[in-house]
């Protein structure tokens, strides 16, 4: 939302400060990321579940659209990219865009069967079609290897023609997937500040009069859902290398609300950044809060529900109110939660 | 040739029958009115008209052509903008945003996503000429949500203006309205009248007969009457309901 003068003039920029910033420190996470008892392949993974978080969030956030089996299309990707390394081509640019395409596709398909569909039945349409993929990718033994998962990625050079970059070490991945990164934020960015992101948004807030004003609410639905379903398989593309494998665990429906989670605790639905910040939260809870506990899980679902009951608008919807002094993304994280989740009253 | 052209229109929901022979026509220019109880099925007829509806049978034509049964956004790209009754804005969005996004330039951008929407100072210009129209220009960066009641009423006819239509259906767009927002939305469709067509559900009736043309009275989904504001005053069934005093 740039309704505010202040972020007026980024939302037409192509990269902001905020970015700049936020590129400048994440540079800088491998230099201390094991002194502070962390280790840098945690780097790679927050990068790349931040990407699919952005991009999930296209969906949940922008469009207002409840996709609850997201991880298929993160699946679908990392697939996607392992069978193109094996059977097609060992070629970095040409696989992980075999994830983005596979995943577009299967992202299409889905959205041809839910577009017309909103609230609830579009949220069980999402399950549905998310186990059946999650099924297929457990059944499909021969394709997928089932349940062991598809094992022997390998992180395939980086060829950018005058240079080649070896990918092997968590290190220079981890600079890999930082550039992808921003390469993908400045294009995500760009897109919600469209013509088209601000079409989106009104279709959100009234599909009625959007229709009205001469809109094909169903094409810009189907169209947010497989764009967000081909960057989801992109950041799994990039995930299988990150594992050297890919698992169907990340398509099953648990693994599916945990970027639900992601985003509505870091506050996807009142800013831009909300999903990165849930995946920060999210995955360094897990390591230091699991280092500690088996039951890490327990005190982020209180979290969750704490959040959900006090500050619906998320975490970076928090801090953006502690800036913008009247309560306009409160109000906004209000509405938008009762947009997901129906009539119920969550305050 | 009128510009709009209903003809024995029939809508019915499950059995019971909301719309029964309507016909109207409605000449390039002209105020129509539209009014009568609750129930009577004006907002169905408007539903119809913009494509919410599909008749069960009967036609409907504009500007000779045959638009009967087109999707809403079919029928919006045809030039027939609408109001609604049930305030339908872009709460979110500032009231030059909402403008903006019903700006038929900005649909035809709908799918450009390699641009900021701000960058083109443009669409900000015209949405505020449009704001202008309906005295909104002030408020034109105040979230939709944030604004007056009186406000979001002339917003939700600043967005049907927006879309530049050949045909403006306005859903009662008095209602709630107090006596000064009554005046100021009669000024407002004063300074419309003769430039565009207007087609309006309207239960105030001086407003109505002091702004109309013609104006229909509908009851049990059907036409009783019609006339010229004068006219009507003599019609038995408008003296018999007690409307034709305010003509």
């Amino acid at each position: 939302m740039t309704a505010t003068p202040s972020n007026q003039s980024d939302s037409v920029r192509l990269m902001t400060p905020a970015m700049l910033v936020l590129w400048l420190a994440l540079a800088t996470v491998p230099l201390w990321i094991a002194r502070v008892g962390l280790y840098p392949y945690l780097g790679i993974e927050i990068l790349i579940w931040s990407l699919y978080a952005l991009a999930f969030n296209l969906v949940l956030g922008t469009a207002g659209l409840p996709s609850f089996g997201h991880g298929a299309y993160f699946g679908i990707g990392a697939y996607a990219f392992g069978l193109c390394q094996f059977n097609v081509v060992a070629n970095l640019w040409v696989c992980l865009m075999a994830a983005f395409v596979v995943a577009g596709l299967a992202g299409a398909l889905v959205a041809l069967f839910i577009s017309h569909r909103r609230g609830i039945y579009y949220a069980f349409m999402t399950i549905a079609f998310g186990q059946i993929f999650w099924t297929l990718s457990i059944k499909s033994h021969k394709i997928t290897g089932g349940e062991d998962g598809l094992l022997k990625i390998a992180r395939l050079p980086a060829n950018f023609g005058l240079a080649s970059f070896d990918l092997a070490d968590n290190v220079a991945f981890y600079y890999f997937v930082l550039f992808v990164f921003a390469l993908a934020v400045m294009a995500l960015w760009r897109l919600v500040h469209s013509p088209y992101g601000r079409v989106i948004a009104a279709i959100k807030q009234s599909e009625t009069r959007a229709a009205h004003l001469g809109y094909h609410v169903w094409l810009y639905k189907a169209s947010i859902f497989t764009l967000s379903a081909a960057i989801s398989g992109f950041a799994g593309g990039l995930f299988a290398m990150a594992q050297l494998a890919a698992f169907p665990d990340v398509m099953s429906l648990h693994q599916s609300g945990y970027i639900v989670m992601m985003t509505l605790v870091g506050g996807g639905l009142v800013s831009f950044w909300g999903p990165v910040v849930g995946v920060f939260l999210f995955l360094i809870a897990r390591d230091v809060i699991g280092a500690l506990t088996n039951a890490w899980m327990l005190y982020f679902g209180l979290l969750f529900i704490a959040i959900v009951l006090f500050r619906p608008e998320g975490i970076a919807g928090a801090i953006g109110a502690l800036f913008e002094k009247h309560s306009a993304i409160r109000r906004q994280g209000n509405s938008a939660m009762r947009l997901l989740f129906g009539g119920g009253r969550w305050r | 040739m009128a510009l709009i052209e209903v003809a024995g229109v029939h809508v019915r929901f499950g059995d019971r029958v909301v719309l029964e022979s309507m016909d109207l026509a409605v000449s390039e220019g002209e105020f129509h009115g539209l009014m009568g109880p609750n129930g009577a099925g004006k907002t169905t007829f408007f539903n119809v008209l913009t494509g919410r509806v599909k008749p069960s049978r009967g036609s409907i034509r504009l500007d000779g052509e045959d638009v009967t049964g087109l999707s809403p956004r079919r029928i919006a790209a045809k030039g027939i903008a609408r109001s609604f009754q049930i305030m339908t804005l872009f709460d979110e969005f500032t009231a030059r945003e909402n403008v903006t996004v019903g700006l038929p330039s900005f649909r035809a951008r709908g799918f450009d996503m390699r641009h900021a929407a701000t960058a083109d100072p443009g669409f900000a210009e015209q949405a505020s000429e449009i704001l202008a129209t309906v005295g909104l220009v002030d408020k034109g960066d105040v979230r939709a949500k944030d604004l007056s009641y009186g406000d979001r009423r002339a917003l939700e006819i600043a967005m049907a203006l927006g879309q530049g239509p050949r045909v403006l259906c306005l859903d009662e767009p008095t209602s709630g309205l107090g006596t000064d927002g009554v005046q100021r939305l009669a000024t407002l469709i004063g300074k419309l009248k003769g430039k565009l067509t207007i087609v309006a559900i309207e239960h105030d009736m001086e407003f109505l007969f002091s702004l109309a043309d013609r104006i229909s009275v509908i009851h049990w989904g059907q036409v009783v009457a019609r006339g010229a504001p004068q006219e009507l005053q003599q019609n038995e069934w408008v003296r018999r309901s007690n409307l034709g005093r305010f003509a």
